[in-house]
């Protein structure tokens, strides 16, 4: 039974004023959009690219290409939520003394949610996954993940999760609920349109994505280590890829779940959230925390196994405490899960519930301050080189233990009533995210891009960038400590407080640093790109670096490895350098491939196609859509060219190449 | 222009900080205990965090490259450095969890106070004063029992007497902030939580929803006046002045939306008003959410139950209510017929009548003007604390 819905069979209820045509910026920001994307697609187009993109890249089930695809897909995200941030502090500067700011509440509610679904989802999550799709194979020394296609599928569906978070900016509207969505704001009867179902349908999308990434680098990395490399002689970053794998396969179904149940509520009127009829919002809250707390484990562990392997290599020296390292981050993934009621302390728990989640999180910060000092004490008697990387890693050590510590505070819940909610919160995870998560990014970009693309990038920008990042994260974020203890909530549009506005405008500034940070990154790319013969790594190891990726040489071939290496001590690589080890040069064998498929995309295009027909309720294109998912995968079972080999002339050839570029830079 | 006017007060900036840093300087007793945990909190971090960093910029300056300091680079394990870096952090987390397990207990916003001050415990003749809360999109209703006044975002208490709130929600979740009183709760739908607080020092405080609620969230905000007991007596006899009251039908007109709503007094309100609010039967026609866990709690009435269960064409809801797409209409449960409400809803629908026949009835009976009040019975109007969850 339909209720009173305008709605029609052909469209649902899509209708042209589903379209933002009375919002300026937003047609504006599409004019841009249209044009840059006609300019991309023309030149794609022009230069005859569209066979090369999609045999080499679309189809591609290499492990290193599709790690790249996810960089690419979050560094283009990055833009889109940076430009949600600028918005938002551009909003909470001027909008003092009765001036209403530049955005309407309906506008800027869909802002804020939109900047942390898609700097959590869309930017966060692809560039952890493509780290650790691009690294972790090359560590372990292998030649592809477990599951190749699943791999090309799984980086498809996210990307149709990002494509349908963009959409709804043209088409409809996002949630206006704040990035949790919690209920009964979300449910149907407070969020009658499609921007809640954007929001469950993008991350449904995506999350089946993250789920299958995350089974197949939990597959890889027990199964195909190189011969030799036991458990504790895998290299910490694997290590840490390993831990944050469990906790995605563990965490994500969790989200899948109160996804379905909200679903159920809004699209057939269940009551599993609702006010009455037994509902209970709180459900919701609890559900979504035992996904989203370890969810922020997702994101920073494999940054510390950056920083990690960072830190041994600039400082020259082993990982000081490498099992005490290791056991950390497996007591961090255990206590994750146990953590999760200190995001609502203050929905009314009792003091024993409250205090046993509050001293569970503190007990998170010794295994953190553990790897800390490990970290602390690899650079004592080192010899530290400061390359970009290493920067990084400094400013992150100094700037995340003050997130750590304002996270302790949050964690003691008498204080948390004080500080829940407020801009001091905040700043809190953005100094752990930023200082954290972006920091450590930006240090495994400068480490490892001469890996992925055979040059190194360029210092002069790369420091423009850094110094841009960080002043401009200090001038952005702490002022929100500051109004976060001048009692000021998050989420708040318009003030009356004039004594306010002076350290919004400062964070204003501090977001316009970090635009140059940004750009600088951008140019950093382009300069390197053009100054690449200057910048070439010809050694395949341009930083006398530890772990077995740079065994091989940079870009490494389509099957990385020649001849799988044999392990044996930690820091593999390191161990070779220090035996003499001698590339063998002859005895080339055939090696076995995986095929490029495109099923992979088809069907991501095809879960694109239904979600967006579920989100605006035309039924037969969702039918439509479903049928032809099944369809398409059954058939893929059916494909049995799956694999082929690399004849082994073709191996020699790429190795003799290698051989002469080797001698020649003597 | 102004911004660029802002950039020359930047040098101010330090004389800016101090005033009104409400959180670090607080003005009633539960707020100053809170703003000492997070000084003791800070200072015990300290003792970790300062080391660290100023470890961190020594050996990055002196085992810089160039420096030709020590270099061992083989030396990766030191048994007593290992057990310095997890003991140190253990114990001050010890220290911390200690505190915050005795803190977490005593500052326990359920819990009623026992002083008023440092070393002044609540005098034996003093009862708190009760208030209770009600979020609405987007407004705050205070009930005052004791006084039988009602207002809207604007809230008075006497300085130094213990205030007990209970605190609800209409539609969706808002959290009860007065930062210069005490820490904030949760107010939410069916459900009621409590906060026990003092103000100590007179003066107007801000007050507001520190949970994003909705489009008017951000004009959600009220003042609340901290009174010698004088003033406040004046105070509730201005409201008792107003020319409005606020009954059943006043309530539905003010349940709508609105957005940065004045101050507003009602002189009265209608009896049992906050209870209707939290077992969401404001509307006489449904069933309390007490009476329904009531019946549930006995077992429930089985497959009959749905027998009660009618469209629900008679409640607002914040936007054009709409139901889901593939559910059915929405419905409520409807009021069962009491002593003195024979039956259900002051006789709109005989016994034996099938639903489709009450359903007009009842609807008309709502928008009849000036309802009596109904006394339901008080004892089934209990909603649960939400923490056994």
């Amino acid at each position: 039974m339909m209720n009173h819905q305008q709605t029609s069979f052909l469209l649902g209820r899509l209708g042209l004023d589903s379209l933002p045509l009375h919002e300026p910026i937003l047609v504006a920001t599409f004019a841009m959009v249209a044009l840059g994307g006609i300019v991309v697609l023309g030149a794609i187009t022009y230069f005859r690219l569209w066979g090369y993109l999609w045999r080499e890249w679309f189809t591609t089930v290499d492990h290193k290409r599709i790690g790249i695809m996810y960089m690419i897909l979050g560094i283009i995200m990055l833009l889109r939520g940076f430009a949600d941030a600028v918005m938002m502090r551009l909003q909470q500067a001027i909008a003092f003394g009765g001036s209403d700011g530049y955005l309407p509440a309906h506008h800027y509610d869909q802002v804020f949610t939109a900047h942390g679904v898609i700097m959590i989802f869309f930017v966060a999550m692809p560039v952890v996954t493509g780290l650790m799709n691009y690294v972790v194979p090359l560590q372990i020394g292998a030649r592809d993940v477990s599951f190749p296609f699943l791999n090309n599928f799984s980086f498809w569906m996210t990307t149709a999760g990002a494509v349908l978070v963009m959409m709804s900016l043209f088409i409809g509207e996002f949630a206006r609920t704040g990035w949790l969505a919690y209920p009964p704001l979300s449910n149907i009867a407070y969020s009658p349109d499609v921007g809640v179902d954007y929001y469950i349908w993008s991350l449904q999308i995506a999350g089946v994505g993250t789920l299958l990434s995350g089974v197949n680098l939990i597959c890889t990395i027990i199964k195909m280590r190189a011969p030799g490399m036991k458990m504790m002689q895998m290299p910490v970053f694997t290590w840490t890829a390993l831990c944050t794998n469990v906790l995605i396969v563990a965490a994500f179904p969790v989200l899948t779940a109160v996804m379905v149940l909200l679903s159920l509520d809004r699209y057939v009127g269940m009551n599993f959230f609702t006010n009455d009829f037994g509902g209970n919002p709180m459900m919701y809250v609890n559900l979504i925390w035992i996904w989203g707390h370890p969810e922020v484990y997702i994101l920073i562990l494999p940054m510390f196994g950056v920083f990690s392997e960072v830190t041994s290599t600039f400082c020259g020296k082993r990982l000081f405490g490498y099992t005490s390292m290791v056991y950390a981050t497996i007591v961090i993934t255990i206590l994750s899960y146990l953590v999760w009621l200190h995001h609502f302390f203050t929905m009314g728990s009792g003091a024993s519930v409250n205090s046993f989640f509050g001293i569970t999180t503190m007990i998170i910060s010794i295994p953190t301050g553990a790897k800390m000092f490990n970290w602390l004490f690899t650079m004592y008697k080192g010899r530290i080189r400061f390359d970009l990387p290493m920067m990084w890693t400094v400013a992150f050590m100094l700037t995340f233990v003050i997130g750590g510590m304002s996270g302790v505070m949050l964690a003691v819940p008498p204080a948390d009533f004080s500080l829940h909610n407020s801009l001091f919160l905040i700043a809190h995870f953005h100094n752990v995210i930023i200082g954290g998560v972006l920091f450590g990014l930006f240090a495994a970009i400068n480490f490892w891009y001469p890996k992925a693309f055979g040059y190194k990038l360029d210092p002069f920008w790369g420091k423009i960038s850094f110094w841009s990042w960080v002043i401009g994260f200090y001038v952005a974020f702490m002022p929100l400590y500051v109004l976060g203890l001048m009692g000021v909530t998050r989420r708040m549009r318009v003030f009356d407080d004039p004594s306010l506005q002076i350290w919004f405008v400062i964070a204003a500034i501090g977001a316009g640093l970090i635009a140059v940070g940004i750009g600088a990154f951008l140019v950093q790319l382009v300069v390197s790109y053009m100054k690449r013969e200057q910048l070439r790594d010809t050694t395949g190891d341009p930083w006398d670096a530890r772990t077995l990726e740079w065994a091989t040489s940079s870009p490494p071939p389509d099957y990385n490895f020649a001849f799988t290496p044999v392990v044996h001590d930690l820091d593999a690589w390191w161990d070779m350098k220090q035996h003499g080890y001698k590339r063998p040069l002859t005895g080339y064998k055939p090696i076995h491939m995986p095929k490029n498929t495109g099923a992979g995309i088809i069907l991501a295009g095809l879960s694109l196609i239904t979600g967006f027909a579920l989100i605006w309720y035309i039924w037969w294109l969702a039918a439509l859509g479903f049928i032809g998912l099944l369809t398409v995968a059954i058939g893929h079972t059916f494909n049995y060219k799956r694999d082929f080999h690399i004849p082994a002339e073709e191996v020699e050839k790429t190795e003799n190449e290698r051989t002469r570029i080797l001698a020649a830079q003597g | 222009m102004s911004r660029i006017r802002a950039l020359f007060v930047l040098p101010l900036l330090p004389l800016l900080g101090g005033c009104n840093l409400v959180v670090l300087n607080p003005a009633g007793d539960m707020a100053i205990q809170q703003r000492d945990l997070i000084v003791v909190a800070t200072l015990l971090m300290l003792i970790v965090v300062l080391p660290v960093m100023a470890l961190t910029v020594f050996f990055a300056w002196r085992y810089r490259k160039g420096n030709d300091a020590d270099y061992k680079p083989d030396w990766d394990h030191s048994l007593k450095l290992e057990l310095i870096i997890w003991a140190a952090p253990l114990l001050i987390i010890i220290c911390l969890g200690s505190i915050t397990w005795v803190t977490t207990h005593m500052l326990d916003p359920y819990r009623p106070l026992d002083r008023i001050a440092e070393g002044k415990p609540v005098p034996e003749n003093v009862k708190p004063l009760e208030v209770e809360v009600v979020a609405l999109d987007w407004k705050w209703l205070f009930f005052y029992p004791e006084y039988g006044v009602a207002t809207v975002n604007e809230l008075a208490a006497p300085v130094d007497r213990p205030i007990t709130f209970k605190i609800t929600a209409s539609s969706v979740m808002n959290s009860f902030f007065i930062p210069a009183l005490a820490g904030q709760i949760y107010a939410m739908p069916g459900m009621e939580t409590k906060l026990h607080a003092v103000i100590n020092k007179p003066g107007v405080y801000d007050g507001f929803s520190a949970n994003y609620s909705g489009a008017g969230f951000s004009g959600m905000r009220f003042k609340f006046h901290g009174m010698s007991n004088d003033d406040f007596e004046q105070w509730v006899a201005k409201v008792r002045d107003a020319d409005q009251k606020l009954d059943r039908q006043a309530y539905f007109a003010l349940e709508r939306p609105s957005e940065n709503v004045p101050a507003t007094y009602y002189a009265g309100y209608q009896d049992d008003l906050y209870q209707r609010i939290l077992n969401m039967c404001v509307d006489p026609a449904k069933m309390c959410m007490g009476e329904m866990m009531a019946i549930d709690g006995k077992g429930g009435l089985g497959l009959e139950g749905i027998h009660n269960v009618l469209p629900k064409e008679l409640e607002y809801d914040k936007h054009q209510r709409r139901g889901a797409i593939f559910g059915p209409q929405p419905s409520y449960v409807a009021s069962l017929c009491t002593d003195t409400d024979p039956f259900g809803t002051r006789g709109a629908g005989a016994a034996g009548k099938t639903v489709q026949e009450q359903q007009p009835a009842r609807h008309s009976n709502v928008s009849t003007p000036a309802p009596t009040p109904i006394s339901a019975p008080a004892s089934s109007h209990t909603a649960p604390r939400p923490d056994n969850i």
